[in-house]
């Protein structure tokens, strides 16, 4: 290995490695303790995987998709990742990271590998998980529970590994700079474009469901704004009282977030707390168009900084407390393993079959695209030793897969016909309760008798005016969430505070995604424009800045607009395009890293990126072929398109769900723009896809391997690989702690 | 390593009462050493450590004080913007 990379151990020093051979000894020492573990796993997985999938009683209890799932995690990140290691990516800890020959002590930092996991956790963990199973839970629990805990193994957690591996072996650079680096000028600038676009209209459907969850609800409206002056304050706190102390600003801010949660009600409660908050979903999303562009052009220590410390600890708190009730209430799920909408696909909350839908609107929770714009970013400047990257990619990806199971078994322990009733759209229900009984009933589904005093009594517990067509999947979720949490602390009366507890988690992080992802367009948009007009490659030139804020304002305001005023309903036509653009971010970073993995020369192993990228580019494009050509209204967006426009010219003035000739001109104009978007978002992705396989094909003819790495540099530090030191590695520790300080080389990280 | 939880010494505690306190210390040292460290509250104690190893002999020149370096921090994040996750 040293002949490979010319690094020599210094002789003054303990190791800083451990020997590949005494790794390899240990992976392989099969000890019994170690066989019968592994075989009780298998088991478990197995029986628990044999219940979900074969067993078919009319219940099924929540905690054999906790076994399931957590079984397979064990599995695939025991064999399956570490094949990966072993065979594909080769780390070398002999070679240091960019924390360390990088170290400036402010963004290079070496960072302990535990406080690097929980921190790269939270960086990827957002809305997307919690909400797309929980659409996608209308056709049965066993597609969704297969693809999140199938899809993480061998497509989602195999992209955030390989992409940080990538980046840190690249000095932490971005996958636009990889991907123009890999693909040349064309794949490049596609990637970047793509990148531009999906940004926009991911931001434009979190802003939308965020508008959904609080539409109609004073008491939502009263508790997420008030996380606007909690945060101002504890920007001004850091800034100018006690600079640095983090922790303690993160608590206060946490007891004040939960004090308007509680106090919410009350404020709602009052005739002006309901007048004041009591606002309609196109004056919240207006609201939320002015908010973007002030947060995004305000200062980042005024409001973003810290909503992302308030956000970090309400995620890893919620996510291990929901864990918590999920195992310990052990609720019990009454829907079918597979519904009649997995195959007809007329399922009113996501229109379209299975294939290929199911896997677009799960998105995030099995494969995310936007991970690698993290994995790519902060984390790769941070890591300490090149082998701990398994744990961070791999195992982080692992985690966000087990929110999204939670996320699906929460929406799951409702019953079915609330679950149609929350989340077909308005258009559909008519908004009232006696229409959403009507068209719920009218499904025809096994099993679901729904009453209006299942509906008003929801509501009431939850402490809503009405929970009829709250779609976009944050509402269901709190009220699932409600649902499990009352079982565990506080009965009942408790459900309207948790309700509130979880619509007041979600919109916390969607409002931060739709502020940093305005500033990150922003960048990229005066970079592009840059081009044409140098001034605008200076991004403290006021007026260029604002411009630039403006125009991403405008393009993700105009798309939550037409989301909202949409007479077919919003959510359920524009979700599909939110995963597609997803999707279709994950295939490209895919597509970059086979390029890379070809260019290493190791075609052996090229299947393991071909595999996740070959499902990713079938899913997104067959997707987007249906989106585009479809010749059924409610799936394809011309088809829809010319529909009505046939209508309005034969001279009608309702047609379908559009009530009058205005609402009618609006779905012909909605569903232009979404035809060109998906025809936009598949022609750059495809784009990007062809330059990588022809990248592929050269260096496949080329035979030699070349490489785009950093040269490396001999690492003067060690730490173990895994959560926990193997022996082997306890042993170097001792080495090093053994160490006296005046022999020890500078490190940055530990004093 | 110090500052990670292993670097604790261990205790000799001689009654179980004791090192059961000791045992439960030990684990909410450890709990808050990682809150500390995922909100990023060390930020600061690693820049300065950073610095006095980089400028042994004259750290205090190239040191921004505490109230310095969080203005840095966020000012640089206003100027390198990161994408959050859906």
């Amino acid at each position: 290995m040293s002949a490979r990379t010319g690094l020599e151990q210094d002789p003054q020093l303990p190791p800083v490695a451990l020997d590949p051979e005494v790794v390899e000894a240990h992976h392989r020492r099969w000890t019994p303790a170690r066989i019968a573990v592994w075989a009780a796993i298998s088991l478990l997985g197995a029986v628990s995987w044999a219940i979900i999938a074969i067993v078919r009683g009319e219940t099924i209890n929540a905690i054999w998709f906790v076994f399931a799932a957590v079984c397979t995690y064990l599995i695939g990140y025991r064999f399956y990742a570490r094949y990966i290691e072993k065979n594909l990516l080769r780390p070398d800890d002999r070679r240091a990271t960019p924390a360390e020959y990088k170290a400036d002590g402010k963004d290079y930092v070496a960072t302990d590998r535990r406080v690097l996991y929980g921190h790269h956790f939270a960086a990827i963990a957002g809305a997307g998980p919690l909400v797309g199973p929980v659409l996608a839970a209308q056709m049965g629990y066993l597609p969704g529970t297969i693809w999140i805990i199938v899809g993480v193994v061998l497509a989602g957690a195999v992209q955030d590994y390989l992409v940080l591996f990538f980046s840190m072996r690249r000095g932490g650079r971005s996958l636009g700079q990889m991907a123009r680096d890999e693909l040349g000028v064309v794949g490049g600038t596609a990637a970047l474009l793509a990148t531009l676009v999906i940004m926009v209209i991911i931001v434009a459907i979190l802003a939308l469901v965020v508008v959904n969850a609080l539409a109609e609800s004073p008491w939502g409206v009263f508790s997420v704004g008030m996380t606007i002056p909690i945060a101002l304050f504890m920007g001004a706190y850091l800034r100018f009282w006690r600079p640095g102390k983090v922790t303690e600003i993160s608590v206060i801010g946490f007891v004040l977030l939960i004090a308007v949660i509680a106090g919410g009600g009350a404020i709602a409660g009052t005739s002006w707390g309901a007048d004041l908050f009591l606002l309609d979903k196109t004056t919240i999303a207006w609201m939320i168009v002015v908010y973007g562009f002030v947060a995004a052009v305000l200062p980042v220590w005024m409001l973003l900084a810290p909503r992302d410390y308030l956000s970090t600890f309400m995620k890893i708190g919620t996510i291990v407390m929901l864990a918590l009730a999920i195992v310990i209430v052990r609720p019990v799920l009454e829907s079918p393993a597979v519904s009649e909408f997995a195959s007809t696909g007329t399922g009113p909350v996501v229109s379209g079959s299975l294939f290929p839908f199911l896997f677009v609107t799960i998105a995030c929770g099995a494969l995310s695209g936007f991970h690698a714009l993290i994995s790519s970013g902060t984390t790769p400047k941070l890591v300490e030793k090149e082998r701990q990257t398994r744990m961070i990619g791999y195992g982080g990806m692992l985690m966000e897969s087990f929110v999204a199971i939670m996320a699906l078994v929460a929406a799951l322990s409702i019953d079915r016909g609330i679950y149609f009733a929350m989340n077909s759209s308005g258009a559909a229900t008519g908004g009232t309760v006696e229409g959403a009984v009507a068209f719920v009933n009218g499904l025809g589904l096994a099993g679901v008798d729904l009453t209006p005093d299942m509906l008003t009594q929801t509501a009431a517990d939850v402490g809503e005016e009405s929970i009829v067509s709250r779609t976009g999947g944050a509402p269901t979720l709190a009220v699932g969430l409600a649902n499990i949490m009352a079982r565990l602390v506080g009965g009942s009366g408790m459900m309207a505070f948790w309700y509130h507890f979880a619509i007041m988690f979600e919109a916390l992080f969607i409002l931060t995604a739709v502020d940093a992802g305005t500033r990150v367009a922003r960048f990229m948009l005066q970079d592009s424009l840059g081009n044409l007009f140098p001034r605008f490659k200076d991004t403290s030139w006021r007026p260029g800045a604002w411009a630039a804020t403006a125009i991403m304002v405008g393009a993700w305001g105009a798309v939550l607009l037409m989301g909202v005023t949409d007479p077919l309903g919003g959510i359920n036509t524009l979700f599909p395009l939110f995963g597609i653009a997803n999707q279709l971010l994950a295939a490209i970073a895919l597509a970059v890293c086979m390029a890379i993995v070809a260019k290493l020369g190791l075609f052996r192993y090229l299947w393991v990126v071909v595999l996740p990228l070959g499902f990713a580019a079938a899913v997104t494009i067959t997707a987007s072929m249906y989106k585009i050509f479809s010749p059924v209204p409610a799936v394809g967006y011309f088809a829809q398109h010319n529909a009505f426009r046939d209508a309005l010219a034969a001279g009608e003035t309702s047609f379908g769900t559009a009530t009058s000739v205005e609402a009618m001109e609006a779905v012909v104009r909605n569903t232009m723009i979404q035809g060109v978007l998906s025809i936009v978002f598949v022609s750059l992705a495809i784009v990007v896809i062809l330059t990588a396989i022809a990248a592929t094909w050269k260096s496949y003819r080329r035979k030699a391997s070349a490489s785009s790495e950093d040269p490396a540099v001999l690492s003067r530090m060690f730490a173990p690989a895994g959560f926990l030191a193997t022996p082997e590695e306890k042993e170097l520790e001792k080495q090093w702690a053994a160490l006296p300080a005046s022999r020890r080389p500078a490190r940055t990280g530990h004093h | 390593m110090a500052g990670t939880p292993e670097a604790e010494t261990p205790s000799r505690a001689a009654t179980p009462l004791a090192s059961t306190f000791d045992a439960v210390r030990r684990g909410a040292k450890g709990v808050a050493w990682f809150c500390r460290g995922v909100l990023g509250a060390d930020a600061y104690e690693k820049y300065r450590a950073h610095v006095e190893a980089e400028h042994p002999r004259d750290a205090a020149e190239w040191l921004m004080t505490e109230k310095e370096f969080w203005r840095d921090r966020t000012d640089r994040q206003d100027r390198n913007p990161q994408g959050r996750c859906c």
